[in-house]
């Protein structure tokens, strides 16, 4: 929707040189030569855009999809029963569960734990890649797509609440006890992961490009 | 803090920060971590991947792929990834992952087997995997030649786990009533099972492989001896009805006992598979060996009806050995049909102790000798019936001083005995010349003469009843005529008052003479006047 004609006409904190403390609101500006700098009222770190944000970002992003691999290749739940001991990965999970009565079961689990982590990933490469290349297109729907990422973030760990809800309740030992598996802690680091990624990817980045000729900073 | 500084348009100079920044973020410092990690994870995963093993089984039933786990002595230690048909579809081959570390398991000699629900006898194993299905039990070999692919047992072998004691085998003419699990008694305590058994190549024995546990295998010594404890042995021979049992159990389900005779020199334990023989019951089994028998023929000419091989032979009552053939044999010359009897005496089993053999006496001429004088003192082989009940006989050497002279000729192969007619034949003869004596009766006239003498006696009885008759008439007459009103009672009774009256009158008239005498020679004086 944006335009390169309308993005010369806004103004950013940064064009003006200026810092907006996110603490308590002064506007000051940089020192001389310097990018960065302390609030001079209540000593919050300034910068213009968040320090390393693409580094930290792809950082972060990349450790998750590591952990994404074992997350979903490790069992994440052993069930120990009179019959014996399964341990279930999330996809064994998704194909247990799916039953032509407890399909929206198996939905639920396919799209909460294996779809939105992973697509999570993917649209947080795809807004890093974008906003390092510059790219000026789509502006709306990227930072839409921002919003959503950070949004959803939060409810990937319901599935590790659930996990080790279960883990701690069904504890009928020696009938049957529930225990987690190593593939939980992955999982967990994986939204974790990705929540970090949102929290230090800077959505400014996304306009930065469009408010051209101005010299790229961060 | 506060600087004083105020630029135009009240907007203040940040503090400057000091640029001690690297050109890389620390935070790569995670996704470095991650990696470790995930490598980590990745590697001890393909380490920890134990060896894949194949096993071919007839059937797979009860088995499923990814649940159905392998184990051994408990432990879980792999798991059935792949169920599938062999080439030629006669048989299904089983993949399984091993736990890590278990390569030394799988050894050219470990064995694998399906466990299910087995009730055999007394045991009832494998009740577990009702619950939880059949798993796949392994027995580790000792064999240090590894192996991956292995040929799965179809039952379940008794004992497994490397269970401490020893293995023994045993050859049998049956197998009674034992199965793999059937009990081992030693002094009616259990003891060991019967492993496996199984049908020579010649089919003439069964090798009985059975598990004696420890400590009780050092009982098992080169003189021990294995019977079948089987159930309930009820024998009935020439020496009547004997029961044997060994324990409820096996009485139940049969079983194998064993025992040391005590009276032998204790001997070292047996090696492990050692092969003994399998008894028919605790008194074969502790029957003295036959030590050097000696074969002799008797002919009967008689019938041997009760006799069979096994039949005992005895010696005035003292079993000295046992029938070994019977059968029947034609002289074409006279077309007499006889019994050979094939025995075998041991003269060991008499329990005499023979003293005084000096080196250098040929034995076989003194037995000889021995048995000449015996024959010349009248000793003779005789049928004789050792159970009414069950017509069982058996063949005594005994003395019958009557006998006529008989030689042993030492040339026949096997030695021929003289024999005597049996008691039996003796007391049949006797009946039968009763028989023949009561034939000999003219019972024909007898019977006869008994049916003329009855048709008489019928005649008298009808010519006594026309008597009867008479005389009941007579009676009856003289019953009237004695009756109350009959007319000849009546008459009589007027009579009797007629001859009253007429003795009222005499009276009468007496008393009138004695007052008037007179009256005889005047009359009447009333009548006169």
């Amino acid at each position: 929707m944006s335009t390169g004609a309308a993005a010369e006409t806004y103004s950013t904190a940064m064009r003006q040189g200026l810092h907006g403390c996110g603490v308590c609101g002064l506007i000051s500006r940089p020192a001389p030569g310097a990018e960065e700098g302390r609030c001079p009222r209540c000593d919050e770190e300034l910068a213009f855009r968040k320090r390393a944000s693409i580094q930290r970002t792809w950082a972060y992003l990349l450790s998750a999809a590591i952990c994404y691999v074992p997350a979903n290749l490790l069992p994440v739940l052993t069930t120990t029963t009179a019959t014996g001991t399964d341990s279930d990965t999330i996809l064994q999970g998704v194909v247990l569960l799916w039953s032509p009565t407890g399909w929206p079961l198996s939905l639920i689990v396919l799209v909460a734990s294996i779809m939105i982590p992973s697509a999570k990933i993917l649209a947080l490469a795809y807004l890093l890649v974008t906003a390092r290349r510059g790219s000026i297109k789509n502006n709306r729907q990227r930072v839409r797509l921002y919003r959503m990422v950070e949004f959803i973030g939060r409810w990937s760990m319901v599935d590790v609440f659930v996990d080790t809800f279960t883990a701690a309740l069904i504890q009928l030992q020696p009938l049957m006890s529930v225990s987690p598996a190593p593939g939980l802690l992955f999982f967990a680091a994986v939204v974790v992961l990705t929540m970090l990624a949102v929290e230090s990817f800077d959505p400014r980045l996304i306009w930065d490009a469009a408010s051209s000729g101005e010299q790229v900073h961060a | 803090m506060p600087e004083g500084e105020r630029p135009a348009g009240g907007i203040v100079e940040s503090r400057g920060l000091p640029r001690s920044r690297t050109r890389l973020s620390l935070v790569w410092f995670i996704p470095i971590v991650a990696a470790l990690v995930g490598v980590w994870v990745a590697v001890t995963r393909i380490m920890g991947e134990g060896p894949v093993v194949t096993l071919v089984f007839q059937s797979a039933e009860g088995l499923e792929a990814g649940k159905t786990k392998v184990h051994y002595n408990g432990v879980d230690i792999g798991t059935v990834t792949a169920i599938r048909l062999s080439q030629d579809h006669q048989r299904v081959i089983i993949t399984i992952q091993m736990a890590p570390r278990t390569e030394a398991f799988l050894v050219e000699d470990t064995r694998f087997w399906v466990v299910r629900p087995r009730i055999s006898g007394a045991n009832v194993t494998g009740l577990g995997t009702l619950i939880s299905g059949a798993y796949i039990g392994m027995e580790i070999g000792s064999s240090k030649q590894g192996r991956r692919h292995f040929e799965g047992l179809e039952t379940q072998p008794v004992i497994t786990g490397g269970e401490a004691g020893r293995f023994f085998v045993l050859k049998a003419p049956d197998l009674g009533s034992l199965d793999t699990g059937t009990p081992l008694f030693f002094r009616r305590l259990q003891v060991g099972e019967v492993s496996s058994y199984a049908l020579d190549p010649d089919g003439k024995l069964l090798t009985v492989k059975v598990f004696v546990r420890a400590p009780y295998d050092q009982y098992v010594n080169p003189n021990t001896r294995f019977w079948h404890a089987s159930g309930f042995d009820v024998s009935l021979s020439a020496s009547g009805l004997k029961v044997q049992t060994q324990s409820v159990l096996s009485i139940l389900i049969g079983g194998i006992a064993f025992e040391t005779d005590a009276t032998l020199p204790v001997l070292p334990p047996a090696e492990a598979d050692s092969v003994f023989t399998l008894y028919s019951d605790r008194a074969v089994a502790f029957r003295p060996a036959p030590e050097n028998p000696q074969t002799y023929r008797l002919i009967f000419n008689e019938s041997v009806r009760g006799l069979a091989a096994g039949s005992p032979v005895e010696f005035r009552g003292i079993p000295v050995g046992e029938v070994t053939d019977v059968r029947a044999q034609i002289d074409l010359r006279n077309f007499q049909f006889s019994v050979p009897v094939t025995i075998q005496l041991d003269p060991r089993r008499l329990g005499v102790k023979v003293v005084g053999t000096a080196a250098g006496v040929n034995l076989e001429t003194v037995r000889r000798r021995l048995i000449d004088s015996l024959v010349g003192h009248g000793v003779r082989a005789q049928l004789r019936t050792g159970n009414l009940l069950t017509g069982a006989v058996y063949v005594a050497l005994d003395v019958f001083p009557g006998a006529a002279p008989a030689t042993v000729d030492w040339a026949q192969r096997p030695v021929e005995l003289p024999t005597v007619p049996g008691q039996l034949e003796q007391t049949e003869e006797s009946i039968n010349n009763i028989i023949k004596k009561i034939d000999r009766m003219p019972l024909q006239q007898i019977g006869d003469n008994l049916q003329k003498a009855l048709g008489d006696l019928d005649l008298t009885l009808v010519s006594a009843r026309g008597t009867l008759v008479t005389a009941q008439g007579t009676l009856d007459n003289a019953s009237n005529l004695t009756a109350p009103n009959s007319a000849q009672v009546q008459q009589l009774d007027a009579t009797m008052q007629e001859v009253s009256r007429a003795a009222r009158s005499v009276r009468v008239l007496t008393d009138y003479l004695e007052r008037h005498p007179e009256a005889l020679i005047r009359g009447k004086q009333g009548e006169a006047k």
